[in-house]
């Protein structure tokens, strides 16, 4: 049992049991999955399509937050990628024409993949602060993107585009499938090649891992070029749900939402250790969260609230100070002195 | 006369602030007028109160996110209170300052005793308050109570025909305050020595604690004064206003010339900093052709450049660091 408690899915999976069993307490048919047209319809596929763009953003920002780094400019990147897509189908004579299409998602993701290089380079190279260096393109891509979309919503009428974010394989929605693919390239990279280990081992110690001849440089830059992928990716599934780019509204506060699903999922902000699946994990657990906030009839605009709430809580948790005092209480005898001790040295 | 690293950062903004004047005057008939100055400080003095407090918060080593979302909570509480309750000004104006400066106590000591990021704790700040402003109401609440108004448009004459905005004398105030308050007081020196290194200031047996929570008691009371000013400014309360606003006030800080790993850096620096943004936005807007936008990405290309400059500048402090 304890092995089972131990294991670092055990309370996100615990979290997202409790929430899915309310909803099933709340309304009965939330589990009810009906087939219409070959495509399957429920609440928990609309969790499954809706979170897809969340669970990419935040895989990408799992890898970066694993090298204690930080990735603010995710959302500015969601809305570029999806501007620059919807801006070169609408200029497209025929906006149906394949080619057209694929020109436009590799431009995005092209985009999105120099944006993330340049996170890169100024975190790895220039050994600027993650925060402060994503800061920059947090700021000026909303700028860039605005200026992308002219400051209008972009609206196309591709049905091929549409397809990607809204549309079915397999009656099931074909974001799924994009998100799981990147998913397993993750997986894949991390966990069968020593390619996590580098990541980890640079979250650890930049320097050390230097030493022992692992090139911290390239892999953060890695690192932060896969991030802007993803974010890439986010901005094509986003836009393409709804057909038309928003350059001020697309992707505001992704980086929030993916850094608490990071966080949830079981990766601490100071690096050196990080589960990919504990991250989807998180973001489904938020997805749920926020379908369930609206279901019960609460005004969504205490989401914020709840989950203000529940960053809190889980900081908290994963503080080392607070377990101490917590477990303090339940301690038959202190020593002062190595209160005092564990105080100081940090 | 060689200048003191440590100069030149604000030196060097200074020097943009007035290149970027003069390269305007030049350009734009009516650019160079006095008015035209005070402008950028009737129209940023919100940015610049939230930026004194932030300065703080940047100086000691930490990082306020939660900004922009107390001065939107501020207007709101200030607009529900006035106009749907019909509270005094007297009595809300106070107990808005109040509330913001509690909200910071609040994550200050969150930041200390329990050793989270400050960048985490203040994100969960910016979530709840945000979110807040929309428990109390979703909707725009304008407010046309005569106190606001009337320090909505009260003009303060200056020589030569211009004007400063009640809320510009406040700002000018707070920031007077701060550059008092950061080097000539002991709770300034405690903040720079906070930043500097949180290990040296507790071995020379500086308050830390005391620093650290004040700090971020002290932002929030910044960005709540801010919000009462924005409320004279917009009128309104509403639970979009400033989104955004705490990476305005960031680069600000950070343009001004103070390093982001706290301990080096000038009120003074800042308040130019707030000065450079509304020219940006000025010329800009005598431009008139540009897009607004333009703001978002010229003001990240300086960010860009500072932040590279104070790399360079203090990559020896760094190295002597690792």
């Amino acid at each position: 049992m304890s092995v089972v408690m131990k294991h670092h899915l055990f309370w996100p999976l615990c979290v997202l049991a409790a929430l899915l069993l309310f909803n099933l307490c709340y309304s009965p048919d939330f589990f009810s999955i009906t087939v219409h047209d070959g495509h399957l319809y429920g609440s928990l596929i609309d969790i499954l399509n809706f979170g897809a763009p969340l669970i990419l953003v935040a895989i990408g920002m799992t890898l970066v937050v694993a090298t204690k780094g930080i990735d603010l400019s995710v959302g500015s990147i969601v809305a570029i990628s999806g501007a620059i897509a919807c801006l070169s189908i609408s200029r497209g004579a025929d906006q149906n024409s394949m080619g057209l299409i694929l020109t436009s998602v590799l431009l995005a993701a092209g985009l999105s993949l120099m944006l993330g290089a340049w996170n890169g380079l100024l975190v790895s190279m220039a050994g600027i602060q993650p925060i402060i260096a994503t800061l920059i393109l947090m700021v000026a891509g909303r700028g860039i993107a605005q200026l992308i979309t002219g400051g209008q919503i972009i609206t196309v009428t591709s049905t091929k585009y549409a397809y990607i974010g809204s549309g079915s394989l397999a009656a099931l929605p074909f974001s799924i499938f994009v998100v799981a693919l990147v998913l397993v390239i993750a997986l894949l990279l991390t966990r069968r090649t020593a390619l996590g280990l580098f990541i980890e081992s640079v979250g650890c110690n930049p320097a050390a891992s230097k030493m022992s001849g692992i090139r911290a440089h390239l892999v953060i830059l890695a690192v932060y070029v896969f991030c802007g992928l993803c974010a890439g990716i986010a901005g094509l599934l986003l836009s393409s749900n709804v057909s038309s780019a928003d350059g001020n509204n697309a992707g505001l506060w992704y980086e929030l939402d993916a850094i608490l699903a990071v966080v949830i999922g079981g990766t601490s902000l100071n690096g050196g250790r990080f589960y990919l699946t504990g991250t989807v994990i998180g973001a489904l657990i938020i997805q749920t969260l926020t379908t369930t906030i609206y279901m019960i009839g609460v005004p969504p605009e205490i989401t914020l609230v709840v989950k203000a709430c529940v960053v809190l809580a889980v900081c908290l948790i994963q503080s080392d100070t607070f377990r101490a005092a917590v477990a303090a209480r339940w301690k038959s005898r202190h020593y002062p002195a190595e209160k005092e001790m564990s105080r100081h040295v940090s | 006369m060689s200048l003191n690293r440590k100069y030149i950062p604000i030196v060097v903004t200074i020097l943009l602030f007035i290149v970027m004047f003069t390269a305007g005057s030049f350009r734009y008939t009516g650019f160079f007028s006095l008015q035209v100055l005070m402008n950028l400080l009737v129209d940023n003095a919100f940015l610049l109160i939230t930026a004194v407090g932030m300065s703080f918060v940047i100086l000691s080593g930490g990082i306020d996110l939660s900004v922009g979302s107390v001065i939107a909570l501020s207007t709101m509480v200030s607009a529900s209170l006035v106009q749907q309750q019909g509270w005094p000004p007297a009595v809300v104006i106070p107990l808005v300052l109040l509330m913001g400066a509690v909200f910071g106590t609040i994550m200050g000591a969150i930041i200390h005793y329990f050793s989270i990021q400050p960048f985490i704790v203040t994100l969960a700040g910016m979530f709840l308050a945000r979110g807040l402003c929309y428990v109390i109401s979703i909707d725009t609440i304008t407010i046309d109570n005569t106190f606001y108004t009337a320090m909505a448009q009260t003009r303060i004459p200056l020589p030569g025909g211009s004007f400063l905005s009640i809320s510009a004398v406040i700002a000018i105030l707070v920031v007077a305050a701060a550059i008092f308050t950061a080097h000539y007081t002991r709770f300034g020196r405690n903040v720079y020595a906070l930043g500097g290194s949180e290990q040296s200031a507790l071995l020379m047996g500086l308050p830390v604690a005391r620093t650290k929570v004040l700090v971020y008691t002290l932002s929030g009371l910044c960005s709540a004064l801010a919000g009462v000013v924005f409320t004279f400014y917009m009128l309104s309360g509403y639970g979009l206003h400033a989104v955004g606003f705490e990476l305005d006030t960031i680069a600000a800080v950070v343009i001004g010339g103070t390093l982001l790993t706290g301990g080096v850096g000038y009120v003074l620096g800042t308040f130019f900093g707030v000065l450079i943004q509304g020219v940006i936005q000025t010329i800009i807007s005598f431009e008139g052709t540009l897009s607004s936008w333009w703001t978002k990405i010229v003001i990240g290309l300086l960010l860009f450049i500072f932040i590279l400059l104070q790399r360079v500048l203090s990559s020896r402090r760094l190295t002597l660091k690792e």
